[in-house]
């Protein structure tokens, strides 16, 4: 007993590998479509392929009648319940059509093949309506209506408001206005989706082994749609490959592959083509964004005006409700006194869209930064003091009532800065351009998220179960859900980091809906904060009884004692007093046993927005700012991404290969936003369904990456950590844009920044130059 | 039913013989008769590359290549390459660099990294990136795939051993 302990080296803000690696590197991870149970039938769906119809009759009899076909499932054999944010959307289609993608029948057979066949003989006839493809045309007055008890085809309005923006206008020197222009883009996970359905015959119960990132809220939601009872709906997730966003919602083919395992009394898997992933899943919500902005000739923000106009497609997913952060970047990024915010969701007969990486803050950060640029310039400032002027600070609210209680925004921005040498290689730029066809440009843009979870439902919190058992090896059972992000290892790091144990010696188990305390679900770049804190929350009440055992069993006060090493040791010298697996035997094996199991609900303290969207939603906020560095081809439109340097207020690192992992996947995301990804939607049908056409970044793409890490160290954070999943997408498109300026003196309102369109704007300039 | 065709191969190291459908791919055959699900389906089109295996040491898109052609060939799949102790190096290489996250490109990826350390076309980053242009991944932003061959390269010599 006189071996030392010295305070052992943190595991904050070590390089962890992710726990999972090893077993996702040797090709055992199983993922949905790895899985496969006793009996399990083949189940697909026929979609419309057609954008606005009237479903006159289906006849499934021939495809009932296919040897090896155990289901065919129209909206006649299914509850009439509907899906969707706003409730608008029967999983199958009974009366009408209202996009390509929407689902007529389904099919569980023995084969994919016979699947395959059986739609083939299913028969519907369809009457054709007028196409809306356009959301403008879709608010005309004489527009046809997509859902009939819907007027004026709106889905979606969000209106906010702070100050007075006549006045703010009135006081201005220099007023901007601008049209905006985002394009579509979707997640193209690199796990197509899939769901299995399996009732157990004698209970009827359902388990659903499921991607979803939303798991309990989904438990609710399946019940409801399916007309079952909450008790008997367990969810399980196996390995996911790939969310951003994209499973956030329960989408058509969820309930459909449960109606078809009913109908056929089988299991039933339903994954997706690579084509039909495209097809129908959710997409970025495209917008048409309107920006006026003011300031004085001091460089002091005045106003801002917006109206968006966001293609809702047929039905109502996440993406109609991206104005609530959109919302917040127009009104909160910078401080500006006067700021009114509009946007209409309107229905047409194109795709739609869920919530995806940023949850529309791409879209209105593109817009923020170029009006930053630009009103930098109109005034002859430059456009980094100009933003330092602006910026946010710690302690302050926001008009819309965030409180930023920790702020690294002027960090952040004078980091980039001058990491990347922005304001000389700008200048430099400038002087340098039409020396001939390929010039260099840089940009900077900033953003602001939530990074302290967002309240939007009831409870935006997190339950976490910690268990010890004889051997000292804890199990961490918490509700926060792995889609690849690492929150396995980031929690397992701040419980071990309390408990004084190796990495070594946890498990966590994240993973079933039976056996995972509540969680709100993973997105809002929410789980290292939320469930962290739940973690630590969990944690701190283990080492509270341990020590309290401790304490009895050796004689010393409480207060004098720690965990570090595997052991309780004396707090002031770090001497072991007896090692925590043997403490932990006595606490279990004797007259009463005691156990060491604790659990921990953790809410924020956030408050919901109130009825003119404002209020503190989120415990913390993320701030970042990247500059990149392009060279565009003015003969080919080409336009390079050589470099970016990103600084981000994290609050604190807690892992550091997780989080560089998390901020590069995040900018090349970013970079596919602004340059490759574009989805093609023509007339309603989209023409890429493929990665050959639809361009990711690829691994030589990838620019050179400067990562600064601004550690603010926020009081409610897990260890001072805040959220950061989203962030790094944020801002990339906005600085591009930007720096497509600064190299050609063009700028660029709509994106993508494909080689076409900008040869097309480019030249468009060189015709009709700016005054 | 399409017309079935007996072939013969060589699976991480063993000999298989098996009537396959003359239109069913090598992913599908790895995937159904043969249950060895590391070999993932991306895209189907040979576009993504999470399908990658190596057959006489080529690196080939298996979704697109029938089974009938690996007929007297030798296929190694990921789950060869988990057993094989030449490959660990690479396999921890890719753990430590923090080149995986949701994983399911992985599997493929780590295929292309033994392909291009067998084949040492080029060792220098720019030259692993273009060896893994054909591997997409939506997560990680490629540079810490690139960490992890370069790592494997570097420790090695090639062998990719311990």
């Amino acid at each position: 007993m006189t071996e030392k302990h010295e305070p052992v080296a943190s595991l904050i803000g070590q390089r962890i590998p992710k726990q999972d690696a090893p077993e996702k590197v040797n090709g055992r991870a199983r993922y949905v479509h790895d899985i496969n149970l006793p009996g399990q039938l083949v189940g697909k769906i026929l979609r419309s392929g057609r954008l606005h119809a009237r479903i006159l009759a289906i006849d499934v009899s021939a495809a009932r009648a296919l040897p090896g076909v155990h289901a065919v499932i129209t909206a006649a054999d299914v509850p009439t319940q509907t899906i969707g944010v706003t409730r608008d959307n029967p999983p199958l289609k009974g009366d009408k059509v209202r996009c390509e993608r929407d689902e007529i029948a389904a099919v569980a057979a023995e084969t994919e093949e016979l699947a395959d066949a059986a739609l083939a003989l299913i028969k519907v006839e369809y009457e054709d309506l007028p196409l809306l493809l356009d959301a403008a045309v879709a608010r005309e007055a004489e527009a046809p209506l997509i859902h009939d008890d819907k007027p004026g085809n709106i889905a979606l309005q969000f209106d906010y408001e702070h100050g007075d923006v006549v006045k703010g206008e009135a006081e201005s020197d220099v007023v901007i206005e601008d049209r905006f222009g985002l394009h579509y883009v979707t997640h193209a996970c690199m796990g197509v989706s899939g769901v299995i359905a399996d009732f157990d015959d004698i209970t009827g119960n359902l388990t659903l082994y499921s991607n979803t990132q939303v798991p309990f809220l989904h438990k609710r939601e399946f019940a409801e749609v399916l007309e079952l009872d909450p008790n008997r709906i367990r969810i399980i997730q196996p390995t996911i490959g790939g969310g951003f966003g994209s499973k956030l919602d329960i989408y058509p083919f969820e309930p459909i592959c449960v109606y078809l395992a009913r109908a056929a009394g089988r299991p039933v898997k339903l994954v997706f083509s690579r084509a039909e992933e495209f097809l129908a899943s959710p997409t970025r919500q495209p917008a048409r964004v309107l920006l006026r902005s003011g300031c004085r000739d001091d460089g002091r923000l005045t106003f801002r005006k917006v109206d968006m106009l966001l293609d809702n497609g047929g039905y109502t997913s996440w993406g109609a409700t991206t104005p609530m952060v959109m919302m917040q970047t127009f009104s909160s990024l910078y401080r500006v006194p006067h700021c009114l915010y509009h946007s209409t969701a309107a229905y047409t007969n194109n795709p739609y869209a869920g919530s995806f990486r940023g949850y529309g803050n791409l879209q209105a950060t593109f817009a923020v930064e170029a009006h930053m640029d630009k009103l930098a310039d109109a005034i002859g400032m430059d456009p980094l003091e100009f933003r330092l002027l602006n910026a946010q600070e710690a302690g302050e609210v926001s008009g819309q009532g965030m409180h930023f209680r920790s702020c690294g925004f002027k960090d952040c921005l004078r980091t980039a800065a001058d990491r990347s040498d922005y304001l000389a290689r700008r200048q430099q730029n400038i002087e340098q351009r039409s020396t001939g066809p390929v010039q260099r440009g840089v940009g900077m843009a900033s953003m602001l998220h939530v990074g302290g979870g967002a309240k939007i439902y009831p409870s935006d919190g997190c339950g976490t179960i910690l268990k010890l058992d004889d051997f000292g090896h804890v199990t961490i059972l918490t509700g926060a859900s792995e889609i690849g992000q690492g929150s396995e290892t980031v929690l397992s790091q701040l419980v071990c980091e309390e408990l004084g144990l190796p990495l070594t010696s946890v498990t966590v188990v994240n993973n079933d809906t039976d056996i995972t305390p509540w969680d709100v679900g993973v997105h809002a770049s929410r789980t290292t904060f939320i469930a962290g804190n739940a973690a630590v929350g969990a944690a701190r009440l283990a080492k509270e009884k341990i020590l309290k055992a401790a304490a009895a069993a050796t004689g010393q006060p409480m207060q004098e004692l720690d965990l570090r090493g595997g052991g309780i040791v004396q707090r002031q010298d770090g001497s072991t007093l007896m090692t925590l697996d043997k403490l932990l035997r006595s606490m279990h094996f004797q007259d009463k046993a005691d156990l060491v199991i604790t659990s921990y609900y953790y809410e924020p303290p956030s408050v919901h927005q109130d009825d003119q969207h404002k209020g503190d939603v989120s415990a913390a906020y993320a701030w970042a700012c990247q500059v990149v560095e392009v060279e565009v081809d003015s003969d080919t439109g080409v336009v390079r991404l050589l470099k970016c340097t990103a600084a981000h207020d994290v609050g604190r690192v807690i892992n550091r290969l997780g989080i560089e992992g998390q901020i590069e996947g995040g900018i090349v995301m970013g970079q596919g936003y602004a340059l490759s990804e574009d989805l093609a939607i023509r007339d309603g049908h989209c023409l890429n369904p493929g990665f050959r056409d639809y361009k990711l970044i690829t691994a030589p793409e990838v620019p050179e990456l400067d990562l600064s890490f601004i550690e603010t160290m926020d009081g409610e954070g897990p260890r001072g950590a805040k959220g950061v999943g989203e962030a790094p997408a944020i801002c990339v498109a906005a600085a591009v844009a930007n720096a497509i300026e600064n190299a050609t003196g063009v700028r660029i309102y709509q994106l993508p920044f494909t080689p076409e369109n900008v040869y097309r704007a480019l030249r468009a300039a060189a015709h009709d130059p700016p005054v | 039913m399409p017309l079935l065709h007996e072939i013969g191969f060589v699976l991480n190291g063993s000999p298989i013989r098996l009537s396959v459908p003359v239109t069913m791919t090598v992913l599908e055959m790895l995937r159904g008769p043969l249950n060895l699900t590391g070999t993932k389906y991306g895209c189907g089109e040979g576009e993504c590359g999470a399908c990658t295996v190596l057959v006489d040491g080529l690196s080939l898109n298996a979704c697109i290549l029938l089974a009938v052609e690996c007929d007297g060939r030798e296929i190694t799949s990921i789950e060869g390459l988990a057993a094989d102790p030449a490959a660990a190096g690479l396999r921890r290489a890719f753990v430590e660099a923090g080149a995986v996250q949701c994983g399911f490109c992985t599997p493929g990826m780590v295929v292309q990294g033994k392909y291009l350390l067998d084949t040492r076309t080029g060792t220098d980053r720019a030259a692993i990136a273009r060896g893994l242009e054909g591997n997409l991944c939506r997560c990680t932003g490629y540079r810490k795939v690139v960490d992890a061959i370069e790592r494997a390269m570097g420790s090695t010599e090639g062998a990719g051993g311990d």
